[in-house]
């Protein structure tokens, strides 16, 4: 695959270039934006083979028949080429053939629905591990994470154990937002009065950002949170100490804490409503919920 | 009082907001020393004779252009406003703009670029050469073709309103409902939003329909559809796409406001209502409205590409089936710009394939104009430039776009600054690279004199590298996973990518800058520029047969087409052009009825923002009584004399014997 080889030659520079600084979404730490990260690169190799010689030949071909080039051949009335239309119908096409297939693939593997299969490029997952629960709401302009089986709420604040597959159940108060870690995994909308969900796993311990990549009013800029990919030990802790926090949040808190308002600090409940999230998806915290518009079960 | 004013009083007008109130001081200065210029100069007889009131396509074409650049330099300051806040906006420093200031900036900046400035402009290039290159006299309704301009101008006057009266909406270009919705929005910026693309979508989608008409019914004999110039074939499909398009977004737009207005719940959150349903229907319309901007720019540069190789266009055929499939596929794809929505695999696999296969015809059209370079004879004058220019530009935006068609590309890749430099990179590369190689194509045509080729040259490469410094550091910013519109960021890392971004818009403005001047040196220097002839590129199609610029009735005689590339067969083929014999031409006459539909359109509007019943009855009523009125107009035809036909055409002849000698 001599091809090939010139392709990653000319990529080369850029992805050098790029080296320098921070491309998260090329050098993610869980599996699921690695995976993706991956996916840029390949789709890119693939159009490059057509996009270069499309470049070099505009350059080419602009200097080669220039008008004071006596040299260079000219055919005022030649414009057609049976052979040549099907080359430059077919090479595209082919292209987008394989592009195509990659994508197909790539959607159905990496649906941010379907449970994972594998932690990493190396490790598949355990049979019987069930994964982390964690249940998203986008707030104005704050994020609330509920951990259910652990029974505690965190605001502006994400722990994970490392190689634990997690389930995210996401969705939003008021208007749309989008649940994004990118070193974790691509983002998914957060919609008020609809779930979304998303399947991912953290390989590597440490720090990163996630924030709100869908618009969403005056706040939006500060809509940051922590993750935190902690060891199985370290997150253990991080629940502890949650349980230690004092406050629990019940349906009259999470109203309150809806109320919009910019830049919160990270606030810990050491208990939670186990039917809050529920409300909160039907739209029904400050008013009864209608048994017949339950359709989270 | 209250009543009668609405919403409306003193705390709408931004007072405290210095900014606002500085612009609105030089705005008012300006336009103060436009009127008394006008005023001075006598002008505002042959103002409202000879333009307002005009139907002839080509002034009308002439004015769109105008309203495009004017409205391209309020885009683009809200362009530099951006780039200066993000370039300042670090740490502990807010900037200079508060987020209620700025989001309405990047809306503003979104609506005004696209509704604005890129359609005005594509619609301009159509109305002035679409009837010149098949042979005819005018549109089809040249009557709806003024009053399609005067909706679109007022439309823009609402938006501009918006930045003196009251506020403009604070949601992003598309205005997604929940927020856009009465909760979450309650101020006049979305009802300004909302009313100002009614009003400009009444415009379009008449222009649309006038167009097709004008395309199907009134080729010169000979012509056949496989016989038009591609321009022509790419101006009939954006129009089959704006007749298609269009009504979904007055649809959909009239749903918000009567969520807004009357209380109903199609996208709200309670009873039933669903957003996911909106961005759905915005979509459907949003995407072919890309390929409604981006068509005619491929009819340009396969104009331009012919003319300046000096040879035949490379694959008529397959260039012209490229575009209908374009045309038909870009109704398969809406669903791309929400795979992150949750559709499902297959579902958003079905829209990124379908997205990845409009790649196949535009890469035809790319290696067709190679193919027209290969063995041309190229001359590097401006308008092959900026084509030059977009084959290198846009096939980077292109590989981008097809990369966010990948469902789990997207992702990652979804709303971050990857997609902004996505989407710059198509139409700036694409759309504005096109227009710009289309005015200074047609200006001659249009006005009887080049623009002048230093300035035009320095204004395509302050556009092109200023281009490339402002976004290319989006795109390493996208993939440094940063979200777009945001007014502030924390990691102090980014920001030399912003600096490198805003240095980039300043080019870009020197690259307007330029433009500008380039219109003033050309005016100044039009004796040394003038065109005599006609035919200033040695052209190949039917515009290049007539008079520059043409005279009212364009063509002294339907011509006669035998060849695609009419104009150089007729050239090749010894043409004699008649000089006698000449019959009176049957014109339509000028009429001030859209003016004052469209006034009256931008009252209602106006009134319905600031819930001012009784003046949107009244408009309304006043609307109604002027359309009856006019139904009354008998009065809508003439005939040039057969007398003042052969005066032109003599003044005509005199010309060309001079330009020979």
């Amino acid at each position: 695959m001599s091809i090939s080889r010139l392709i990653k030659g000319l990529v080369a520079p850029g992805a050098f270039a790029l080296s320098g600084c921070n491309t998260v979404l090329l050098h993610p730490s869980g599996a699921v934006a690695a995976q993706q990260g991956h996916l840029i690169v390949q789709s890119t190799v693939l159009m490059l083979i057509i996009v270069i010689p499309v470049i070099a030949l505009t350059v080419f071909l602009a200097w080669r028949y220039r008008q004071s080039n006596k040299d260079a051949t000219y055919t005022p009335d030649w414009d057609h080429s049976t052979q040549l239309e099907l080359v430059i119908w077919a090479a595209p096409l082919l292209i987008i053939i394989a592009l195509g297939a990659l994508t197909w693939i790539s959607s159905h593997t990496l649906d941010p629905y379907r449970p994972l299969r594998r932690l990493d490029a190396a490790r598949a997952v355990p049979s019987g591990t069930k994964p982390l629960t964690i249940e998203v709401v986008a707030l104005d302009w704050k994020w609330l994470f509920i951990y259910p089986e652990q029974g505690i709420a965190v605001v502006n604040e994400l722990a994970a154990p490392v190689d634990v597959p997690i389930n995210f159940k996401i969705t939003a108060s008021s208007v749309m937002n989008s649940f994004f870690v990118p070193a974790l995994a691509g983002q998914v909308y957060a919609m008020p009065g609809m779930q979304t969900q998303l399947n991912a796993v953290m390989n590597q311990p440490g720090e990163y950002e996630g924030f709100s990549a869908n618009y969403s009013g005056a706040g939006f800029s500060g809509m940051h949170f922590t993750f935190r990919g902690l060891s199985s030990a370290g997150f253990d802790q991080w629940v502890r100490s949650a349980k230690g926090a004092g406050q629990e949040l019940g349906k009259e808190g999470y109203l309150e804490l809806a109320r919009p308002s910019e830049r919160d600090p990270i606030r810990r409940y050491s208990g939670v409503d186990a039917s809050l999230y529920d409300a909160i998806l039907n739209q029904c915290v400050a008013t009864p919920c209608m048994a017949s518009m339950d359709y989270s079960k | 009082m209250s009543n009668l004013l609405g919403r409306l009083d003193w705390n709408a007008i931004p007072f405290h907001e210095l900014i606002l109130l500085y612009t609105f001081i030089a705005v008012s200065l300006g336009g103060v020393a436009i009127l008394a210029a006008i005023t001075y100069y006598r002008a505002w007889g042959p103002l409202w004779r000879d333009w307002i009131t005009s139907i002839d396509h080509k002034k009308i074409g002439i004015m769109y252009i105008i309203l495009g650049v004017v409205m391209l330099l309020r885009g683009f300051s809200d362009a530099l406003m951006m780039r200066a806040q993000q370039a300042l906006s670090f740490g502990n420093s807010p900037g200079y703009l508060p987020p209620h200031h700025y989001d309405q900036v990047f809306t503003a900046h979104g609506v005004i670029m696209i509704f604005f400035v890129a359609m005005p402009l594509v619609t301009g290039l159509m109305n002035f050469v679409v009837p010149l290159q098949i042979g005819a006299r005018d549109v089809a309704f040249p009557f709806l073709n003024n009053f399609s301009f005067w909706m679109t101008t007022f439309g823009a006057g609402l938006v501009m309103m918006s930045l003196f009266v009251g506020e403009f909406a604070r949601t992003g270009w598309l205005a997604y409902p929940p927020l856009s919705g009465i909760a979450y929005s309650p101020d006049v910026g979305v009802d300004y939003y909302i009313w100002a693309l009614q009003i400009a979508g009444v415009g379009t989608l008449l222009s649309g329909i006038n167009l097709i008409a004008t395309i199907v019914k009134m080729r010169a004999p000979g012509m056949t559809l496989m016989k038009m110039p591609v321009f022509t074939w790419t101006a009939l499909c954006t129009n089959v796409l704006i007749v298609a398009a269009f009504p979904v977004l007055t649809a959909v737009l009239a749903m918000l406001s009567l969520d807004r207005y009357a209380g109903t719940s199609f996208f709200t959150n309670e009873l039933g209502g669903n957003p996911m349903m909106y961005v759905n229907l915005i979509w459907i319309w949003g995407h072919p409205e890309v390929y409604i901007l981006i068509l005619p720019a491929f009819g340009v540069f396969s104009e331009v590409v012919a003319t300046f190789c000096g040879k035949r266009l490379f694959g008529y055929a397959s260039m012209v089936y490229a575009t209908v499939v374009i045309t038909i596929l870009s109704y398969l794809v809406w669903l791309h710009h929400f795979f992150t929505m949750g559709s499902g695999a297959s579902v958003n696999s079905f829209f990124g394939i379908t997205t990845m296969i409009i790649s196949i015809p535009t890469g035809a059209k790319i290696f067709n104009w190679l193919f027209t370079m290969y063995r041309g004879r190229i001359r590097f004058e401006v308008p092959m430039m900026w084509t030059l220019g977009f084959m290198i530009t846009f096939v980077i935006g292109g590989m981008t776009g097809v990369l966010l068609a990948v469902p789990p590309a997207d992702f990652a890749l979804h709303n971050s600054l990857f997609l902004v430099a996505h989407f710059h990179n198509v139409i700036i590369g694409g759309v504005l690279f096109g227009m710009m190689a289309g005015i200074t194509y047609w200006f001659p045509k249009a006005f009887g004199f080049k623009l002048d080729p230093f300035w035009g040259k320095c204004s395509f490469w302050f556009w092109l590298v200023g281009f490339w410094f402002a976004f290319m550091p989006l795109y390493v910013l996208g993939l440094m996973g940063v979200t777009r519109r945001l007014s502030h960021f924390d990691d102090p890392s980014l920001r030399i990518w912003f600096l490198i971004a805003a240095f980039g818009a300043v080019l870009i403005f020197l690259g307007i800058l330029s433009f500008l001047i380039q219109l003033y040196v050309s005016f100044r220097n039009r004796e040394s520029l003038r065109d005599t002839t006609g035919d200033p590129w040695d052209g190949r199609t039917l515009e290049w047969s007539t008079s520059s610029p043409p005279p009212a009735y364009n063509f002294a005689f339907t011509p006669v087409v035998r060849d695609n590339d009419t104009w150089d067969d007729m050239k090749k083929n010894g043409y004699v052009r008649p000089q006698s014999g000449f019959v009176p031409i049957h014109m339509p006459k000028n009429t001030g009825a859209g003016f004052v539909l469209a006034a009256l359109s931008a009252v209602v509007g106006f009134a319905l923002i600031w819930h001012m019943w009784l003046l949107a009855c009244v408009g309304f009523a006043g609307l109604l009584i002027s359309i009856v009125v006019h139904t009354f107009n008998y009065k809508r035809d003439f005939h040039i004399p057969a007398e003042e036909v052969g005066r032109v055409e003599d003044i005509r002849t005199r010309m060309l014997v001079g330009s020979h000698v």
